[in-house]
């Protein structure tokens, strides 16, 4: 065994690591996390109202936001 | 929605403060750094505007004071601004990190003065995109190190249980550029101002193209993916088009940006298998951006219609747009057969602003419409209208800007490789430049185009600031909202 198989070896390992995430990314039983984790960016308009009290005097919503 | 929140825990609160910081000083820099661009770019057509203060308004001297604030002065307050917004939102906390947090405005504002004082001056390390001098390097680091700390901190101390896919983008270019710029920039000081860098000859090149490829692969694009990823579906409304797949996408785009640089390289003295790494690599990096670019573009389906009302949409969709076609391009003129066309003409020229005009200064323009209404309590920016004006200004200037370098550019690479019949070259290489006039003469226009979009931004921001309509107002009277937003 020389240094060329490891060389290829570690494309065999890359190729491996990738289908792994993919799978890891695609399982069906990680759907409903990953959806959670999609909303991250709808789910803090509380705090973020709050956050503007410095600004805004009274607390308010910015619905549109 | 919510109301009444009376007993507010001021531990919860985010700090908006630094954001907004950042948020004016990335329109600020935005103006001076592509001001610097039309100047330049006006020395090319005119000769005699080099002469406005010489040596110091000399093209070669103002060349890398425009790349620098344009880079890392515009996109990196957006940069800074972005992921500081979206850690706090996403991680639903407030920021960590003190007096660091301050330190990262005013250490980042230190190094682009100093930057702007040295450059002139010609004080140089001559490395492209990291001609800064040691002293101003160690500054850099140190306020890229108290970056990581406050935006992994805040990761830490979380109060949701998944990261969102928008701080992996930010973390990982966070981490990425503070190896980058620390490997790349280790120099042996022989004064206060003077440095040799600590590699040599080829090693020296190859250290120098993969930061600088990465600063391309790491700042300027997993950065702003991070933007991307937060404020497109924020202002469509609706979560990414697929989480899955944008997962994927980070890994598979930092596993191989990383192999790109030596496509820089090319026909050099770099041993010929890593120049023939740098093209492949370049070429499958080719995958993960376009899937990337389709994630984005697709968040839209089902509300595509919101284009034609919000300009502020219309800026990061196309953006994507330019982004898709600049991480094409850049692929098929990693291909040795092409770079032997392209290299060292303007088409190089014009795929960089391919990709900072079309991409990375439009998704940052457009996430900070989005975000300078809110940092505000503002029910929107003062008039939608001139944000239409900028889109438009924005769009014509980059397209006008990268069809004449493409003009230019194939002429050039024609021209340096045509021989007569008996060996000897058809063209000198001064009829080649004759032959770029017109080029540069759109390529100013465009440019200008470009800057004009960015005072009108200044302009819409100001007024916002001072005279926007605010939320509570707006609630009050329902009919001044038509108007505002």
């Amino acid at each position: 065994m020389d240094i060329n198989d490891i060389r290829g070896l570690s494309t065999v390992f890359v190729m491996i690591a990738f289908v792994g995430i993919f799978w890891w990314a695609f399982a069906p039983s990680r759907r409903k996390k990953f959806d959670d984790a999609a909303n991250l960016p709808f789910a803090d308009e509380e705090q973020h109202d709050r956050s503007l009290d410095d600004r805004t005097e009274n607390n308010s919503s910015l619905d549109k936001q | 929605m919510s109301n009444h929140m009376a007993a507010a825990n001021a531990n919860s609160i985010y700090n908006y403060h630094v954001v907004r910081q950042f948020s004016i000083m990335a329109i600020a820099w935005g103006i001076f750094g592509m001001g610097l661009g039309v100047l330049i770019a006006s020395q090319l057509v005119w000769p005699d505007l080099n002469n406005i203060l010489q040596p110091y308004t000399h093209f070669g001297r103002l060349r890398p004071l425009h790349t620098n604030s344009v880079i890392f002065a515009f996109g990196g307050c957006a940069l800074f601004a972005t992921s500081y917004y979206v850690v706090q939102r996403t991680c639903q906390v407030k920021l960590f990190g003190g007096w660091l947090i301050p330190f990262t405005f005013w250490g980042w504002q230190a190094v682009i003065v100093l930057a702007a004082i040295t450059l002139p001056m010609g004080l140089t390390s001559s490395k492209e995109y990291a001609e800064l001098e040691w002293p101003i390097d160690i500054l850099l680091a140190l306020v890229w190190i108290s970056y990581a700390i406050v935006f992994f901190g805040t990761i830490m101390k979380r109060k949701t249980s998944h990261i969102y896919v928008a701080n992996w983008f930010f973390g990982g270019f966070i981490a990425t550029v503070a190896v980058l710029h620390i490997v790349n920039s280790a120099a042996i000081p022989v004064s206060l101002t003077k440095s040799y860098s600590a590699y040599a000859g080829a090693a020296d090149a190859m250290v120098q193209w993969w930061y600088g490829h990465n600063a391309v692969g790491f700042f300027l694009t997993a950065g702003f993916l991070g933007m991307m990823y937060y404020f497109v579906p924020k202002q469509a409304g609706r979560p990414v088009y697929s989480y899955q797949l944008s997962i994927v996408h980070f890994w598979a785009l930092i596993s191989l940006y990383i192999w790109a640089g030596s496509h820089h390289l090319h026909y050099s003295a770099l041993p010929d298998w890593a120049q023939s790494l740098g093209m492949v690599m370049s070429l499958i990096l080719l995958a993960p951006s376009w899937g990337g670019m389709i994630n984005g573009i697709m968040t839209l389906s089902g509300a595509w219609h919101k284009l034609r009302t919000d300009p502020t949409l219309r800026f990061l969709v196309v953006s994507l747009s330019f982004y898709g076609m600049s991480t094409f391009e850049g692929p098929m003129m990693a291909i040795k057969t092409v770079n032997a066309l392209s290299h060292n003409t303007d088409w190089t020229i014009g795929h960089v602003h391919s990709g900072a005009l079309g991409w990375v200064a439009m998704i940052s323009i457009g996430s900070l419409y989005h975000l300078i209404p809110i940092l505000f309590g503002k029910t929107g920016m003062w008039r939608t209208s001139l944000i239409n004006v900028h889109f438009w200004l924005a769009t014509s200037g980059t397209v006008l800007y990268i069809a004449a370098m493409w003009v230019n550019g194939i002429t050039q690479g024609l021209m340096w490789r045509a021989f007569n019949a008996d060996g000897s070259l058809t063209y000198s290489f001064i009829e080649s430049v004759q032959a770029s006039q017109g080029g540069y003469i759109v390529r100013v226009i465009g440019g200008g185009l470009f800057l004009l979009g960015m005072f009108v931004m200044a302009y819409n921001t100001y007024r916002t600031v001072r005279h926007g309509a605010p939320v509570q107002v707006a609630e009050q009277q329902p009919p001044s909202n038509t108007q505002a937003a």
